[in-house]
């Protein structure tokens, strides 16, 4: 990941004199952010497979290859007849990015609730920076260099603002497309969702691309919800299968606040969802599901960490994998209870089919409890097809690949359930049953 | 319509079935009564298509190979089997199972697929044959369900998909006697003159509501008498071992 054009310049050897802090028209902490940011990446690195979150994904095809930060302009496959064509049409406002860019003349923002506020980052920056300021300018605690670069590159994405008690019913969403004309080109979009006292919405995230393009998606989210406040979260990850994409979805939850986040995650090369959720405030309620499909020689990495950080709070977790191919499917779920946490009741599962001898799925539940009032279960299988199902459905008529892809779609079935807007849940089953059919 | 020639059967280097003959013509319901481990099973398992058996012998379906087709082609040439040990399959609706398999078929026989709405007219109509709430249709596949209404769950699967020749194994086991009424109502109501059925069990109980046309008893691999309904009274009274004895006798006989 060169960040100039020099030829051969790459993340694995912390090539980084040559990286352009954006600086013009942005406010002095954001400059001093990158700066920091930058510094950090430079003493820390970029992670290896020694480092524990991120010890089953191999990096190399991403850290020895020459990106280049994408600019705005490129994209001209993209249009409003594209958008309909890829869908799904939900109905709310909408925004649309393309290699991290917001494209205004193909986002609307009709008809939201007054007091909710949906823009484009760089829009944001000028009009609201203090808002955003405690958000992109903190220390960089725990942060690893994607997220850290993300903090170097990032120069536009959505910013949703919430005031208290205002109620968004349609949902907000954000296409985020990739298009660089086969240059290999890295993104670094970087949303913001401040979710004041009482306040509800319903965000949509979907991804995609071009098949072919090799480019790479570094997203960061952070979704700050205020006391009360309900915000869900559902992502559909189909980038190309010869992309990269790595996403971080960063948390923080107040008192009795409630957020829900659904990840799809279909497409890329190598693909990273990772989900951070600070219960920082007593009696708040987060439940994450995910569904990952790897398959031909796609790498599926999700990383979880749930910080019971207040009394009272509860976490659910539902991860499903379907492995197949040379697939490699990853969940690493870690769940922090910090002493004086009473209360809380935590529950992660992870399940696993395995439909080939070459598939690898990794799990990895981690339970760290400092206090003795928990309620805390976890659960982690991996499985095959079953024969005897196999064989009954057959003996009803249905062919061998039939009867494959009813059990595997009675695996997943749950997973899709849980979609509860129903144009984007016929969006992902159009587009699994794309998947299975070998259709790009 | 079906015509078992010296079937031999082993898996694992056991031989289980040896030497079975048997024929069974159209309109005709013929049951197979043996003790555990005499290879009734084994017979259902391998008129199906379950993979695992080292066969010699014949099995003629029809005038076709049955040996020679995958358990899909089986089922589209019109066999079907009532399981003794129905599979779950969670997250899979009972409803939507049934469509998919009854539209297989069709499609392979060439005929239109059905719709939703068709479907569901001829599931309701179907259903009554086994008292089934249509509760069932919209739970998953077997999931949860109890003996009883697995049981009800094939004899449907059965009334829908129409088979020319139905395999019923072990039906009656693990069912009161009002769900072997119910059950044995559904499966008499599907006999007709095209249609041949297969009743392998090991009680005679099931053969006082389901009465068969022959009765054959096995054990050891081999058909070892065969006769009429009446033989099931036999059987009540002596119990296999003797009926065994008597076929050997008979060969005895001869000699």
């Amino acid at each position: 990941m060169s960040i100039t054009t020099a030829a051969g310049g790459v993340l694995s050897r912390l090539d980084l004199d040559g990286v352009e802090l954006r600086s013009a028209d942005d406010p002095r902490w954001l400059v001093d952010a990158r700066r920091d940011a930058l510094a950090w990446v430079a003493e820390h690195g970029f992670p290896t497979r020694k480092d524990e979150d991120w010890k089953y994904t191999k990096l190399a095809p991403i850290l020895d290859r020459p990106f280049e930060p994408a600019p705005a302009a490129v994209g001209t496959r993209v249009s409003a007849a594209l958008l309909r064509a890829r869908g799904p049409e939900l109905g709310g406002a909408r925004l649309v990015f393309v290699n991290g860019h917001l494209r205004a003349d193909l986002s609307s923002i009709d008809g939201l609730a007054a007091g909710a506020v949906v823009c484009g980052l760089a829009t944001a920056l000028l009009a609201h920076p203090e808002q955003l300021e405690p958000i992109l300018s903190r220390p960089a605690g725990r942060r690893h260099g994607f997220a850290a670069f993300n903090d170097v590159l990032a120069v536009d994405g959505a910013f949703i603002h919430l005031a208290a008690g205002v109620s968004v019913s349609e949902p907000i969403h954000l296409v985020f497309i990739s298009d660089t004309d086969g240059a290999a080109l890295l993104s670094s979009p970087r949303c913001v969702v401040l979710a004041e006292a009482g306040s509800r919405a319903h965000i949509v995230e979907t991804h995609f691309g071009f098949d072919g393009d090799v480019h790479c998606t570094n997203s960061v989210t952070n979704v700050v919800l205020g006391e009360d406040a309900h915000v869900e979260h559902d992502k559909v990850q189909d980038e190309p299968e010869t992309a990269f994409h790595l996403g971080l979805l960063d948390i923080q939850q107040g008192r009795g606040s409630r957020f829900i986040s659904r990840s799809i995650m279909l497409g890329a090369r190598i693909a990273r969802q990772e989900v951070r959720v600070g219960l920082v405030e007593p009696d708040a309620e987060v439940s994450l599901d995910g569904l990952y499909l790897p398959h031909g020689e796609q790498v599926h990495d999700n990383t979880i960490f749930v910080d019971h950080a207040a009394i009272n709070c509860t976490s659910n977790q539902l991860y499903k994998g379907v492995l197949d191919g040379r697939g490699h499917g990853i969940f690493n779920g870690h769940i922090m209870v910090r002493p004086g946490a009473d209360g809380t009741d935590a529950n992660q599962k992870n399940k696993n089919l395995n439909l080939s001898d070459r598939a690898e799925a990794d799990t990895r539940p981690r339970l760290e409890i400092y206090t003795d009032d928990v309620k805390c279960t976890h659960g982690a299988a991996v499985g095959q097809l079953d024969e005897h199902a196999l064989l009954y459905l057959r003996s009803r008529g249905l062919t061998e690949s039939g009867a494959r892809a009813l059990l595997v779609y009675g695996f997943i079935h749950e997973m899709l359930d849980r979609i509860g807007l129903v144009p984007l849940r016929e969006h992902v089953q159009t587009l699994l049953e794309r998947r299975s059919a070998g259709v790009q | 319509m079906l015509k078992i020639e010296n079937l031999h059967a082993s898996v694992d280097g056991k031989h289980i079935l040896r030497g079975l003959n048997l024929q069974v013509n159209a309109g005709e319901v013929h049951a197979v009564m043996g003790p555990n481990g005499a290879g009734k099973s084994t017979l259902a398992n391998v008129l199906i298509g379950r993979e695992g058996y080292e066969l010699t012998g014949t099995i003629e379906f029809q005038g076709q190979d049955l040996l020679a087709m995958s358990p899909e082609e089986r089922a589209v040439a019109g066999v079907f089997l009532a399981f003794q040990h129905p599979v779950e399959i969670p997250g899979v609706g009972n409803m939507y199972f049934m469509r998919t398999a009854l539209n297989s078929l069709r499609r392979a026989r060439g005929l239109d697929e059905l719709d939703g709405m068709d479907f569901l007219g001829l599931a309701q109509e179907r259903m009554k044959l086994v008292e089934m709430d249509k509760s069932f249709m919209s739970r998953s596949v077997n999931e949860g369900f109890s003996g009883g209404e697995k049981k009800r769950n094939e004899i449907l699967q059965m009334a829908i998909l129409e088979p020319t020749l139905a395999i019923l194994d072990e039906t009656d086991s693990g069912l009161d006697i009002d769900a072997l009424r119910v059950v044995a109502s559904g499966v008499n109501a599907l006999r007709t003159q095209d249609r041949a059925m297969l009743v392998i069990t090991h009680h005679q109980r099931l053969l006082d509501y389901i009465v068969p046309d022959r009765i054959h008893v096995l054990t050891a691999g081999q058909i070892v008498r065969s006769g009429g309904k009446e033989l099931a009274g036999e059987l009540e009274e002596h119990g296999y071992g003797d009926i065994g004895a008597v076929g050997a006798g008979a060969v005895g006989a001869g000699t």
